[in-house]
């Protein structure tokens, strides 16, 4: 019967109050696209952060011919040099964060170079002009100074090149997407705590009389203000159900079917990882009603 | 069955006290008129019976709880002893009288089939049996004030507060009232009413209770509404 009678409450508070609900559906919406947007984003940075940082390297180039470096002075590395670089790296105090060592020589930098390049646009290029290395992979990128330090400035070493460099820029640039999206879904959430506010409100006013009634005949509190709190969880709920649904669309068919075809070197979020941002866009929403009801409620039904 | 002890109420600061100085005690299935000028403390007595209000100083016990001790959340408890009836009838003018005096039941949690026996034994009660599927708009003053009374005692409170519930009925219609509210005492209901209406308690003779300016200045049994003080 109770339960019966609180629903019943809610979906004729909801009727009656119809474009406030909708407004609070609609801000609830927009707020929570943009909360599961930064979260989506984040999940590409380290996407790509695992996926990347997992081929990067760590390159230590050794002495060409004429570098003007003074560590090259003697001229290109010799072969004491690289044995005594070899040495540091697979036996000095570094070596645990060290995963593989792979030396490069300039024959087989001039062979790697060669069959990327189809379009034959270094033809004139000879293996004399490559550079020998050592690709060092490390267990934890992360660490990379500790390596470098390691090496930097022994003779024959021209320079040490960490490769997550390369992608530092663009991870900037997503933490800085991440950073907006944040930041404007926190002045939406603003606002949807306001609207949802302001509709219990204007609800738990227009129905005095019932509540009046309640009041009098011994309803308990919690009888009396449940609906209300339900009313703004129910359209609140709604809400992130669509922001939900509207992420899944995006992602499935913006990112999974066309993102995925034109800019294919990159592993991109899908639409599971929605699917994992979902539930926690239901528990804001839910968690936004209660506390605007709590701020709300005490005022207009007081015992 | 209500008993006040010294008690007080002072609204604002500094102003007149609402109440000064009240003892009263109400026995179980009394009928009692609360009688005074506007102004005079009757609101105020009601409230505090009610626990809408707290005493600034004295007890009040009412149905065997101290309502100066009585936790906010079990005010409800003590709300379900207490039936009242008001001069604005109270109903909600889109549930039919069957519906409005159900209602009072849905909200404290009443069973289905509780609610389908209790309210047509009520309404039977009040005079309304047939009726039920009327809305308040459709029926008279009288009629609409019997629904609020069926409200108020189909879950059988042992007291009944009334505030002016002949306040805004016909002397022939408010003789209906006064008659029903009569059985519903002589079924050992304890009916506190608040009123104006001299003619009513004149007729009654029942224990009248007078406030004047926050004071009680009578307490008679089986008296008259203005007798006036020497």
């Amino acid at each position: 019967m109770r339960l019966r009678f609180i629903f019943g409450e809610v979906f004729s508070g909801l009727r009656r109050n119809g474009t406030m609900a909708l407004s609070v559906v609609l801000v609830t919406f927009v707020s929570l696209t943009f909360v599961g947007a930064a979260a989506l984003t984040q999940m590409q940075v380290d996407k790509l952060k695992g996926d990347w940082y997992d081929k990067v390297e760590v390159s230590v180039f050794l002495c060409p011919d004429n570098s003007p470096k003074i560590q090259c002075s003697s001229g290109r590395a010799t072969p004491e040099q690289e044995d005594a670089i070899r040495a540091v790296l697979d036996d000095g105090s570094v070596a645990p964060l060290i995963q593989k060592v792979q030396y490069e020589s300039r024959e087989e930098m001039f062979a790697n170079l060669r069959a990327r390049d189809a379009s034959n646009q270094f033809g004139s290029l000879t293996a004399d002009q490559m550079q020998a290395s050592f690709r060092v992979k490390l267990t934890d990128p992360t660490q990379f100074e500790v390596v470098a330090d390691k090496v930097r400035g022994m003779n024959g070493v021209e320079t040490v090149q960490d490769q997550r460099e390369i992608f530092k820029g663009l991870f900037s640039l997503l933490n800085a997407a991440t950073l907006v999206a944040a930041g404007l879904a926190a002045v939406m959430l603003l606002a949807a705590v306001l609207l949802i506010t302001t509709t219990i409100r204007l609800s738990a006013l227009s129905r005095r009389r019932e509540t009046n009634i309640m009041r009098m005949v011994g309803a308990s509190r919690g009888l009396i203000q449940l609906p209300f709190m339900l009313e703004g969880a129910v359209a609140a709920t709604l809400g992130a159900v669509m922001a939900a649904a509207g992420l899944w669309l995006s992602v499935r068919y913006l990112v999974e079917d066309w993102l995925n075809q034109s800019v294919t070197f990159v592993d991109y979020v899908g639409a599971a990882d929605v699917l994992v941002v979902a539930p926690w866009l239901l528990v804001v929403a839910v968690g936004l009603a209660v506390v605007a009801s709590l701020a709300t409620l005490g005022r207009y039904t007081r015992a | 069955m209500i008993r006040l002890d010294n008690v007080s109420k002072v609204y604002a600061r500094g102003a007149r006290p609402a109440l000064d100085d009240i003892s009263v005690e109400i026995e179980r299935g009394d009928f009692v008129f609360l009688v005074g000028s506007s102004g005079s403390g009757k609101s105020t007595f009601l409230k505090l019976i009610l626990r809408e209000e707290r005493p600034t100083s004295g007890d009040v016990h009412v149905a065997g709880r101290h309502l100066n001790r009585l936790s906010s959340w079990r005010v409800p408890l003590l709300r379900r002893e207490i039936g009242a009836v008001f001069q604005d009838f109270r109903l909600l003018p889109n549930k039919t009288v069957f519906d409005n005096v159900a209602f009072a039941l849905q909200v404290i949690g009443k069973k289905r089939h509780h609610i389908q026996s209790m309210v047509p034994e009520t309404l039977e009660l009040v005079g309304l049996a047939g009726k039920e599927k009327r809305f308040p708009h459709e029926l008279s003053g009288g009629e609409q004030q019997r629904v609020a009374i069926a409200r108020a005692v189909v879950n059988h409170p042992p007291i009944l507060l009334c505030d002016e519930p002949t306040g805004n009925l016909d002397p022939g219609t408010s003789i209906g009232i006064m008659r029903l509210l009569d059985r519903i005492n002589r079924t050992g209901t304890t009916v506190l009413m608040a009123t104006h209406d001299d003619e009513i308690v004149d007729q009654m003779r029942k224990r009248v209770i007078e406030l004047k300016g926050g004071q009680m200045i009578r307490d008679q049994d089986r008296g008259v509404y203005g007798v006036e003080q020497s």
